[in-house]
Order: C-alpha cells, then sequence, then structure tokens
C-alpha cells in the first residue's frame, strides 16, 4: 500500500484554503460571497465523494439533504437564536435522519435503482417543499426571516431592522479587513473563515475515513459487492452509514449556506441541485481526496463569473484590436460566456471525461508525472 | 497504514496559531465608507441588472435588458431620452445620476431565488453596485428585494405581480412600480361584469405556488363581489405542460367560465388545451363559455396564437397607449431594436429612471435618502398617467389596463386591444387590506 503523507497534504490544504481571499484576488472570485459558496459546495463535495467515490452508489438525492439542513437551520434562526450554533447542529442532526430514512428505504436495491429511487425521493421532497409543505416552508418564496419572529434566546433587535447571522457576535457577514494587496481590494470577512474552519475539518473527517478500516471496507463493497455478500459480511450497514455520513455533510453544507444568507427556497431540493454535485466529483476526481473541493471550484466559478461576462465586458478586454477584428472575436466568444456559460462547462466536462477519467486531480498528476520522468532522465 | 495523527499539543498550538490569525486583523480594520454601502467614488456609478438569462421566463427576462440598456443610454445622454423628456420630473439631465456616468453590470437570475441571490451578491460584494433591479417572478423579487434590504442596497422590483412583493414580503428598501394580482381582480371584476353579466359560476385552474394563489383569491373574492358564484379552484403543478386532465372536468362542473390564474409557460399551455377542448363553443346554462387570464402579457399571447382571441385579461402597461410617454417609449425602443416594448421592458424601464430621478432630489445615493424621496412621489409622463408611489408599502398606484385578444391583428405584436382604462381610485386598498398579510415595511438600511 502507498504510503499517504497526509499530513502535509492537510497543511497544503489549510493553508490554500485560509489564503483563499489573497489567492483568488487576480481571478476575481475573491468577494465573500462566492468564496463561501467554494467552501460550503466543497463540503458537500466531499461529503459526497464519501458515498459516490468509497462506495459507487450513485444518489441523486442529496440535494435533499442541503434543502433540509437549510430549511433546519433557518427555523432555527427564526424560533431560538441568531447564533448560528444551534441552525448548524439541528440542519446536520434532521440531515442525519432524513438521510437514515431514505437510505433505508433506497439501499435496498444497488446501481441503477438506487440511483432512481434517491432521485426519486428528491424530487418528492422538492415537490413537498414547493407547495404541500408551504407553512413549513413557504413554498415558492422560500423561508425567510421575519421582523416579528420570536428568537426566544437573543436580545430584542433594533426596531424595523433584521438582526443578521453570528457567531457569539461576530456577524457573519461583516468584513473585517479590508487591506489592499498589489492593486486589489481584499476582503476578509467572518463568514467565509467559519465555512472554511467546517471545510478543513470535513477535508480531516474524509482523511480519516478514508483511511481507516472502515473506508477499506467500503472501497471493497465498490470493487466486488457480490465477493463481499458471499464471504458472510453484510455490506447493507456499511453502505448506509455512508449514506448517513454523507447526508449529514450535505445537511452540514445547507445549514451553512443558510447563515450566510438567510433564505431556504425549495429549489435547493431539485434534482439538478443534487446532479450538480454529482458532476463537481466527477469533474474534480471521484475517489480522491482534494478532487470534489477542486471540482466544487471549478463550477461555482463558472456559475458565477463566466456567467456575468456580457457583451460589454469582451469588448472591453479586446477594445485596443482593430474594430472588425474586435467585432470578430467577440461574435465567437459571446455564445460560450454570459448565458452561454452552461455551453462552456458542459464542453470542459465533456473533455475530462474523455481525456482525463480521473477528473482535474488526475490530469494535475500527470503533469506531475510528466516532470518526475524528465528530471529522472536528466540525473 | 496511517501516519497522520493529531495529538493533544498539536492541536493546542494549531488552534492557538489560528486564534491569533483570526484575532489579528481585527486590529487592523480599516473603515473606508461613505456612510453607505458600495457608495460611488470615482467618476462612474454601477448599478445591477439581474435578469432571467435562461429557464421559463428568458423572453421576458431579454426584453427587460433590452429596456435597461435603453435607459442607460438616455440617463448618459446618449440617443433621443425617451421618456425623460415626458416625465414630470425634470431633475434628469441626461449627465448620467448625480454627475456620474451609469455603467451596469448583468446577472442570471435563471429563475430562481438561489441562483439570483448568488448573483445580486456578487453585484455588490464584487462590483460596487449601489442599486439592484430586475426579476420576472415574484419569488425571485421577493428574495432578492429581502437580500438587499440586509447588504443595505436599493432593490427596483422589475415583473412582479404577486400581492406578497409589496404585502406579506415588503420590504424599506425594495419598490415596485408594476401592479399586482389584487388590482388585477379589482380593474377585472366590473369589465367581466358588464361583459359576461353577474350570475356566472366560475371555476379556477391555479398554478400551485404563492403568485398563483394570491392571483386566484384576489380574483374570486372581487368577481363574487359582483355576484359570481366559485364552483371550484383546482391546483396545478407550476411544472405541469400537459393540461388536458385539468381541462377535461371542467366542462361537468357546471361552471360557464374558466379562470386560468396561469403565467408565462403554463398559460400558453392551458389556453391552448382548453381552446381545443372546445370549451368556447359550448352553451352552459345557456351562456356562452367563457375564459378569462388574469394576467397577460404580450409575450404570452404571442405563444398561445389565435387561441387569445377575444379572452380578457389585464395588463400593467400596452404600447398601443396613446399619451406622450408610451409614445416617446415606444419610438426610441422601435428605433433602437425594431420592435415595440413589452410590459417587462416598460416597468423596468421607468424603474431606473425612477431611482436615477429620487438620487438626483436626494443629492446622494444613499438608500435613505432615495426612500425618502421616493416614498410619497407623485408622478406623470411615464405611460401609466398620474402615478403615486405610496410610502406605507413602496407600491405604485396607477391606471390598470383591462386588454382583449384581439379578433384581426395586424402584425405578431398587435394582439392585444385595451377594452377599458381602470381608474386608479378603483384598484386601490388600504395598507393593511387583509389580503397583504402582516408584512412590515421595517426601516431604510444603508448598510454598514
Amino acid at each position: 500500500m502507498a504510503k499517504h503523507n497526509d499530513k502535509l497534504v492537510l497543511l497544503i490544504f489549510s493553508i490554500i484554503v485560509l489564503l483563499a481571499p489573497l489567492l483568488l484576488a487576480p481571478t476575481g472570485a475573491a468577494y465573500p460571497d462566492l468564496m463561501q459558496r467554494f467552501a460550503i459546495y466543497g463540503i458537500f463535495a466531499i461529503g459526497f465523494n464519501i458515498l459516490f467515490g468509497l462506495t459507487g452508489y450513485l444518489s441523486f438525492g442529496h440535494a435533499a439533504f442541503l434543502g433540509v439542513g437549510s430549511y433546519s437551520a433557518v427555523w432555527m434562526f427564526k424560533l431560538l437564536s441568531m447564533n448560528i450554533i444551534p441552525g448548524l447542529i439541528l440542519a446536520v442532526a434532521m440531515a442525519g435522519l432524513f438521510s437514515l430514512l431514505i437510505g433505508y428505504v433506497s439501499l435496498r436495491r444497488s446501481g441503477i435503482y438506487f440511483s432512481i429511487l434517491t432521485l426519486a425521493f428528491a424530487q418528492m421532497s422538492y415537490n413537498l417543499a414547493y407547495s404541500v409543505l408551504t407553512p413549513l416552508t413557504n413554498g415558492e418564496t422560500g423561508l425567510q426571516l421575519r421582523l416579528d419572529d420570536p428568537r426566544i434566546l437573543d436580545a430584542a433587535p433594533v426596531e424595523g431592522v433584521l438582526p443578521s447571522t453570528n457567531l457569539f457576535g461576530l456577524e457573519m457577514r461583516e468584513v473585517f479587513w479590508n487591506p489592499t494587496f498589489m492593486g486589489y481590494e481584499l476582503q476578509f470577512n467572518y463568514g467565509f473563515y467559519v465555512s472554511a474552519f467546517f471545510l478543513i475539518l470535513s477535508f480531516y473527517i474524509a482523511i480519516r475515513i478514508f483511511r481507516s478500516p472502515f473506508g477499506m471496507m467500503l472501497r471493497a463493497i465498490k470493487t466486488n459487492q457480490t465477493r463481499l455478500n458471499y464471504t458472510g459480511i453484510s455490506s447493507r450497514p456499511y453502505t448506509l452509514a455512508a449514506f448517513v455520513i454523507s447526508g449529514m455533510f450535505a445537511g452540514l453544507a445547507g445549514g451553512l449556506l443558510a447563515t450566510m444568507d438567510p433564505l431556504a427556497g425549495a429549489e435547493r431540493m431539485q434534482w439538478t441541485v443534487g446532479g450538480e454535485v454529482v458532476l463537481m466529483v466527477v469533474l474534480g476526481g471521484m475517489g480522491t481526496l482534494t478532487g470534489p473541493v477542486l471540482g466544487a471550484v471549478f463550477i461555482k466559478y463558472f456559475e458565477n463569473i463566466f456567467s456575468k461576462i456580457n457583451a460589454v465586458v469582451l469588448h472591453g478586454w479586446f477594445s485596443f484590436m482593430p474594430t472588425w477584428l474586435e467585432n470578430f472575436i467577440v461574435m465567437i466568444i459571446y455564445p460560450f460566456v454570459g448565458k452561454g456559460w452552461h455551453l462552456t462547462l458542459g464542453a470542459l466536462f465533456m473533455l475530462v471525461v474523455i481525456f482525463l477519467p480521473g477528473g482535474l486531480v488526475d490530469g494535475a498528476k500527470r503533469i506531475g508525472g510528466l516532470f518526475r520522468r524528465k528530471t529522472k532522465q536528466e540525473a | 497504514m496511517s501516519n497522520f495523527q493529531m495529538n493533544r499539543r498539536g492541536l493546542l498550538k494549531t488552534g492557538a496559531v489560528m486564534g491569533a490569525g483570526m484575532a489579528m486583523p481585527t486590529i487592523l480594520t480599516a473603515g473606508s465608507h461613505g456612510g453607505y454601502v458600495n457608495a460611488p467614488t470615482g467618476s462612474t456609478v454601477t448599478l445591477g441588472f439581474n435578469v432571467p438569462q435562461s429557464g421559463p421566463y428568458a423572453d421576458e427576462g431579454a426584453d427587460e435588458l433590452r429596456a435597461y440598456l435603453l435607459a442607460v443610454k438616455h440617463l448618459n445622454g446618449e440617443g433621443d431620452g425617451g421618456m425623460m423628456n415626458t416625465f414630470s420630473s425634470k431633475e434628469l439631465k441626461g449627465n448620467g445620476i448625480l454627475g456620474r456616468e451609469v455603467v451596469y453590470v448583468t446577472g442570471d437570475t435563471q429563475t430562481k431565488s438561489d441562483a439570483a441571490r448568488a448573483s445580486a451578491q456578487s453585484m455588490i460584494q464584487k462590483d460596487g453596485a449601489v442599486m439592484i433591479t430586475g426579476g420576472s417572478s415574484s419569488g425571485v423579487a421577493v428574495a432578492v428585494q429581502a437580500l438587499c434590504q440586509e447588504a443595505g442596497i436599493i432593490f427596483m422590483a422589475g415583473l412582479t405581480h404577486s400581492n406578497d412583493t409589496t404585502g406579506k414580503d415588503k420590504k424599506a428598501n425594495g419598490f415596485r412600480h408594476f401592479f399586482n394580482s389584487y388590482m388585477s381582480g379589482a380593474a377585472l371584476a366590473p369589465v367581466l361584469e358588464n361583459a359576461y353579466g353577474n350570475d356566472r359560476v366560475a371555476y379556477h385552474l391555479t398554478a400551485d405556488y404563492n403568485w398563483g394563489w394570491t392571483t386566484q383569491e384576489s380574483v374570486q373574492a372581487a368577481t363574487e363581489a359582483k355576484g359570481w358564484t366559485t364552483v371550484a379552484n383546482v391546483l396545478t403543478p407550476l411544472t405541469a405542460t400537459d393540461f388536458s386532465s385539468y381541462i377535461a372536468p371542467v366542462l361537468n362542473s357546471g361552471a360557464d367560465v374558466l379562470v386560468l390564474n396561469h403565467y408565462g409557460g403554463n398559460m400558453i399551455n392551458s389556453l391552448t388545451s382548453a381552446v381545443q377542448f372546445g370549451l368556447r363553443d359550448k352553451l352552459v346554462n345557456d351562456k356562452n363559455f367563457e375564459i378569462v387570464v388574469p394576467l397577460y402579457s404580450r409575450l404570452m399571447a404571442r405563444g398561445a396564437g389565435a387561441n387569445v382571441k377575444g379572452i380578457y385579461g389585464s395588463t400593467n402597461w400596452h404600447w398601443s397607449l396613446q399619451d406622450d410617454g408610451s409614445k416617446a417609449f415606444v419610438k426610441s425602443f422601435g428605433e433602437e431594436y425594431g420592435f415595440p416594448p413589452s410590459q417587462a421592458a416598460h416597468t423596468v424601464y421607468c424603474q431606473t429612471l425612477l431611482y436615477a430621478d429620487a438620487c438626483e432630489r436626494a443629492g446622494t445615493h444613499n438608500p435613505c435618502g432615495v426612500v425618502e424621496a421616493l416614498e410619497g412621489f407623485d408622478f406623470d409622463g411615464l405611460g401609466n398617467g398620474p402615478t403615486h408611489y405610496r410610502a406605507g408599502d413602496h407600491q405604485c398606484f396607477k391606471d390598470v389596463l383591462v386588454v382583449r385578444g384581439k379578433e384581426n391583428p395586424t402584425s405578431e405584436f398587435d394582439l392585444l386591444e385595451i377594452v377599458e382604462v381602470t381608474p386608479r381610485a378603483q384598484v386601490e386598498y388600504p395598507v393593511d387590506h387583509p389580503m397583504m398579510g402582516d408584512g412590515n415595511l421595517g426601516t431604510c438600511n444603508p448598510g454598514t
């Protein structure tokens, strides 16, 4: 078995995450909202990878747990306190409960039947949240904070002003440090560092699971479940455990989404969100440690940055060219940015799946491999 | 197998380092604010246009964006000035807003609250937008309005028709120029009474979400006040595309009017299916069977084609209006894009101008100043006649158009004819009307 230098990986990972506001500045993604999304969807993908990457069970239903997490957290903000701790605890607990329920039923089947079952459950939860359970979810509009919510643990807020989510007084959306570095205005805010803390924690838990006997058992299930059953081992408790763990990760991600933006809408439960996390994991590298986070960052970057490039921005980029060439180039690029970001993402996804079956991490390894071989030859 | 272990000392050390790292920046906090979020400092001021560019309302979104770009042109003194020339307030000089050139950023709401809020958030945090506007669905408008309230940014709602936007979910930083479900009901009921009598039996098909419910409630209340009865209200899923199974029971219900509380693709499909079933050729209770669509838009009428002929509905504005403002707007929009604007384009153009004008009158972009300037503001010349921005809920009050599908359309844009311009007094309601829920406007939030 290959030796893993996990301590080093975790250290490098933590440093990169903590310095994200600085490192991301040149890419235009270094604003709090998007960085938090990177971290939160990273957690979501890490959790999903524990199920999909290790056991090979492809679930399309994890959006349901994300949604349950968000609804639970917002209800805690409404009823108990704007402090995020109770909200996050309930989010993880409720998502765990839901995933136990859905997992117990769905895991009676494997392969494509399992996927379809989870898809059906996700769609069911979405429809429930969208209309049937409106008193609980506020339907299409989404569950929001209101001025007259009880919030029994909190002191009375300023009249007419909604309180904001906080961690013992540190407001999530507050930018605590706003320096200018190399011409970039950096924004360090509490919300991102809370999410970053949970991302690093999740990453650490994932490492521990990957290297544990439990993780080995999950890999065995992926490799040959029939054989495992013949040796007298019941695999279902393991798959169910993996399912619940990944559901709880999704719940944590959902809760964190609510701490950053206290609104929970039904579309968070739509199957497209569940499909998106599959894309993240496959794109980044299924069954690897850093892959899911990479995939999450990649997709969220496209969704938020690429989709906002409009014709005016493009003309700005190519304004140094003669007008006819500028117009020509803008005409060619325009369908692939702005509202065409899905197109670019789809094409990239195809390229990755065809040429890099192991995802972006695989690509990075291959490039690394090239270097190593070269240096060896030289030596 | 693993060489990764964290002992107590290691944990303590890491914790201490991280704690120190987190605490240090708080000492260095720099306060560089102009008293409110995203105060413009340079020679430009940034507005955020957040519209659906994909999803079911992409057509409306595209038309909204065209109108926004036109408004920016006019504000910056390019083009013919459009409705700036007919607007009753003469503060706008074509030199941008408060002397700063207007620039803009765009985003795609995907008709999803989450995506819309992410997009709005990036406009606020990354692009420094001082005002967000847009939306072509009430769910999205309510969500983005709440975000802007929390962030301390002004939100000028685009096409959103649900009572909730300025009712249950109203916010001090949010303003709506568009009309709402209550006004549709109040404007339609008298026209329907004149056309179809006062002893009709109505059957409602309602899209199963907030907008559908408030519209159904409003229309039912308004028509019942005229003597109609309501035999059934059937909720249809928003994602439904085949309405034949919902249409069949209508015939046996004893109803002689079908009200379709649907919008966009839903309305196109349900109306088409109702007409194909031959509902309109039927005689029930010795009366011609009729269909009503409470909220009409030209883009929808085009989708439903010949099926809209003779069908009543309401709309916020129509390009065939003959007042100076409407004519000026249709002219400059038509010259720019080659076809007349939709009501979605009109309302967002007005909202942009109203915001710019409010900033000029307040002398600042500070949300609290803008709120003060817009509250209780009376204006004219923007195509809807004399209009009032009510302070109590930030809803515009103006005349409402009742329209009917044209029997002999002359072009693909000439599909609706105006039946009646319902005067403002007839559609007004008190701020605490029970249908508006128990919302609380709160106070204006300038952020920071």
